[in-house]
């Protein structure tokens, strides 16, 4: 009787705090929800020493906090979550550690695909983020059977950097980069396209050049936004989207009309007077290609980067993607992150909101 | 040090700011301000109007003198290199009620005073971020301003920085830079290249992803002339073809960012991978040594574990 008296209060108080903590988020959602929430989980071994723990079991109190956050992130209507379980740099500590936490993810990895867990509550699609290839069989395959089995969602998304840095991604977008570019060229050598000249003319210095460009080969690497000035004479979406709808003018249209000063290929040099529009214009390829290689191209950038335990750096995570994104550092370590700590970034990233938003507008 | 270049000294008739605000999360967890875990801490923008007494021109004398080492810091655990975001310099001049080349002017005097403690206290390599690439999209008028105080500033102090042994380099595209501001930087960088006390890298025109591209550039470039095969793309790579590579401490160990804002803005983005940060309140030309001295304490606190055990 008493049983059953003590579980039916403690279930009556689950309900309460639930109620309370959705009372919260409707509160928050009166102003704007970040998208997508990054946290570097810092601080389940000094968390294990603190309580006089295990250390493995810091990274368990740590997990439990992990699906405590996602919950709130989710219920407030967060889409994106990304976390930083482990870094190629954590291979250095001691290998009974390394193994603890890699047997660790993939007895949780297979918790989570379970029915009743969280991942089916919430509609939760997993990837997993970094340079799988240094994991063990066995939980790499963990992985990608986690990543196939909860493809078919689209509700929430969670994304965990394991056997990540970002120097790691940069430099391996850096390389998918490199290896289009190859392609591309030599898709070009073996005539493949069609019409594969661009024609830069200069008649008089008050018209901005006119750009033709081969669709096939640049339309995955413009934008048009960037690229061209607003006198250029062409019809198109500003930011990119109807990509082929770039090229108006034909070859022999500007030949009839136009004092012709250079012809070239893609990849070739402009005429001197639109050089820096040029450059602009191949920055923007450039930085375009290099993100489209990225593994977290997956996800839009992060509103908000928080970690915990009071540290103030980045550890070689998201460095691309947090480039304009507003960090919080609380003290708590990880296994102790609760609901406040949530709100309180939530509410200062409120405040902030729409001077970045003009920020990033401008960039 | 910088004694015939610095213009009359001008009566400070403000009164000191006597208020002191605290780093804002940048401190250890023994700042009791991060021991209430439940109750936001908010900084908001500082709406005090005074001017912290370092604002006043120092009298030319001091200039000469290095500052002593501060006897609160240790020697060996000095960070080799610093950077700085020099962010607030508008805001400054506008809660004076003062057009914001006010503010840019009160902003190189501020960085002259830490260019001076830098080279007092032992640090190798100072990267300041002067002018982002984001900042070309300023009013035109601001913009001519800051271009004509860059070369103002590069032929005044080009002779102390030489004499005090300070190495110029200067980091972004510059290609956007009018050719006599350009043709400066080059001369200042020729000048003082031989220099080795402190390496003041200048970022204009500079962003991170800006840099990481150009890079990928130059691999592409490699790759094609047959220097290096795809497969040989690796960190190492990538880091030698940074705007960085012109110092022997690209990576800077502690970062500073005024005027309140948590964010890297773009700055330096593959290089502060473990950087410490360090976000201060005041708006950059109040900046000075007590704050400079601060960050410097909260960067020799703090536990660098770059991934592994303690």
């Amino acid at each position: 009787m008493e049983r059953k008296t003590g579980s039916f209060a403690s279930q009556l108080f689950g309900n309460l705090c639930i109620l309370w903590r959705r009372c919260v988020f409707a509160v928050l959602s009166a102003g704007p929800v970040p998208n997508h929430i990054a946290f570097i989980m810092d601080g389940n071994r000094r968390y294990a020493k603190k309580r006089n723990m295990a250390e493995g079991d810091g990274h368990k109190a740590g997990f439990s906090a992990l699906m405590s956050m996602l919950r709130y992130c989710y219920e407030l209507g967060v889409k994106y979550v990304t976390v930083y379980a482990f870094s190629i740099d954590n291979f250095k500590r001691q290998p009974k550690e390394v193994q603890f936490l890699m047997d660790l993810m993939q007895e949780k990895i297979e918790e989570l695909l379970r029915e009743e867990s969280i991942i089916n509550e919430y509609g939760i699609r997993l990837h997993f983020i970094g340079n799988l290839q240094l994991l063990t069989g066995p939980v790499r395959a963990a992985m990608e059977k986690a990543m196939r089995v909860t493809a078919h969602n689209i509700q929430r998304v969670l994304l965990l950097c394991v056997a990540y840095t970002s120097r790691d991604e940069i430099a391996h977008a850096v390389q998918g980069s490199c290896k289009d570019k190859l392609n591309e060229v030599q898709a070009l050598k073996e005539g493949k396209i069609s019409n594969g000249m661009i024609s830069i003319i200069d008649e008089d210095p008050n018209r901005n050049g006119i750009y033709m460009l081969n669709q096939h080969s640049c339309k995955d690497n413009l934008s048009a936004s960037n690229v061209f000035s607003s006198n250029s004479v062409l019809k198109g979406a500003k930011d990119g989207k109807e990509r082929d709808s770039f090229f108006v003018h034909t070859d022999q249209e500007h030949r009839s009309n136009c004092q012709e000063t250079e012809i070239i290929s893609c990849n070739g040099v402009i005429a001197s007077s639109e050089e820096k529009r040029y450059k602009q214009g191949e920055l923007s390829s450039n930085l375009i290609n290099i993100e489209k290689n990225m593994y977290m191209a997956v996800a839009p950038d992060p509103d908000i980067l928080i970690r915990t335990s009071g540290e103030m750096r980045l550890s070689n995570f998201l460095l691309w993607q947090t480039s304009t994104c507003p960090l919080y550092a609380p003290a708590a370590l990880w296994p102790e992150i609760g609901l406040w700590n949530l709100v309180w970034a939530v509410l200062s990233f409120q405040r902030h909101h729409s001077y970045l938003e003009k920020k990033k507008k401008q960039s | 040090m910088f004694l015939h270049r610095l213009p009359t000294p001008v009566e400070n008739t403000l009164p000191p700011n006597i208020s002191k605000a605290p780093l804002t999360y940048a401190r250890s967890q023994k700042h009791p301000l991060f021991r209430r875990q439940f109750l936001p801490s908010f900084h908001g923008p500082r709406t005090v109007l005074l001017p912290s007494p370092n604002v006043a021109v120092v009298s030319g004398s001091s200039w000469r003198q290095p500052e002593p080492f501060p006897p609160e810091l240790r020697p060996d655990l000095m960070p080799k290199h610093v950077a700085v975001i020099m962010d607030g310099n508008g805001r400054w001049a506008k809660m004076r009620g003062s057009p914001p080349w006010v503010g840019h002017e009160a902003g190189v005097e501020s960085l002259k005073r830490l260019i001076h403690l830098c080279c007092s206290w032992g640090i190798k390599v100072l990267t300041v971020f002067a002018f982002s690439y984001d900042n070309w999209k300023r009013p035109k008028v601001e913009l001519d301003f800051l271009l004509r105080l860059f070369e103002r500033t590069i032929d005044t102090e080009i002779e102390a920085f030489a004499s005090e042994g300070i190495r110029i380099s200067v980091i972004g595209d510059t290609s956007k830079l009018p050719n006599s501001l350009q043709k400066m930087i080059h001369n200042a960088e020729e000048r003082t290249k031989q220099n080795s006390t402190l390496q003041l890298i200048i970022a204009i025109s500079y962003s991170g992803k800006y840099d990481v591209v150009q890079a990928c550039k130059a691999i592409a470039g490699k790759i094609k002339d047959g220097v290096v095969e795809i497969e040989d793309i690796n960190e190492r790579l990538i880091e030698q073809e940074l705007e960085t590579n012109c110092t022997k401490f690209p990576n800077p160990d502690l970062m500073i960012r005024t005027s309140g804002e948590l964010r890297v803005s773009n700055f330096l983005l593959w290089q502060l991978a473990y950087a410490e940060l360090v976000f201060d309140p005041k708006l950059w030309p109040d900046f000075g040594k007590d704050q400079f001295l601060e960050a410097l304490a909260s960067f020799q606190q703090r536990q660098r574990r770059f991934g592994a055990r303690h």
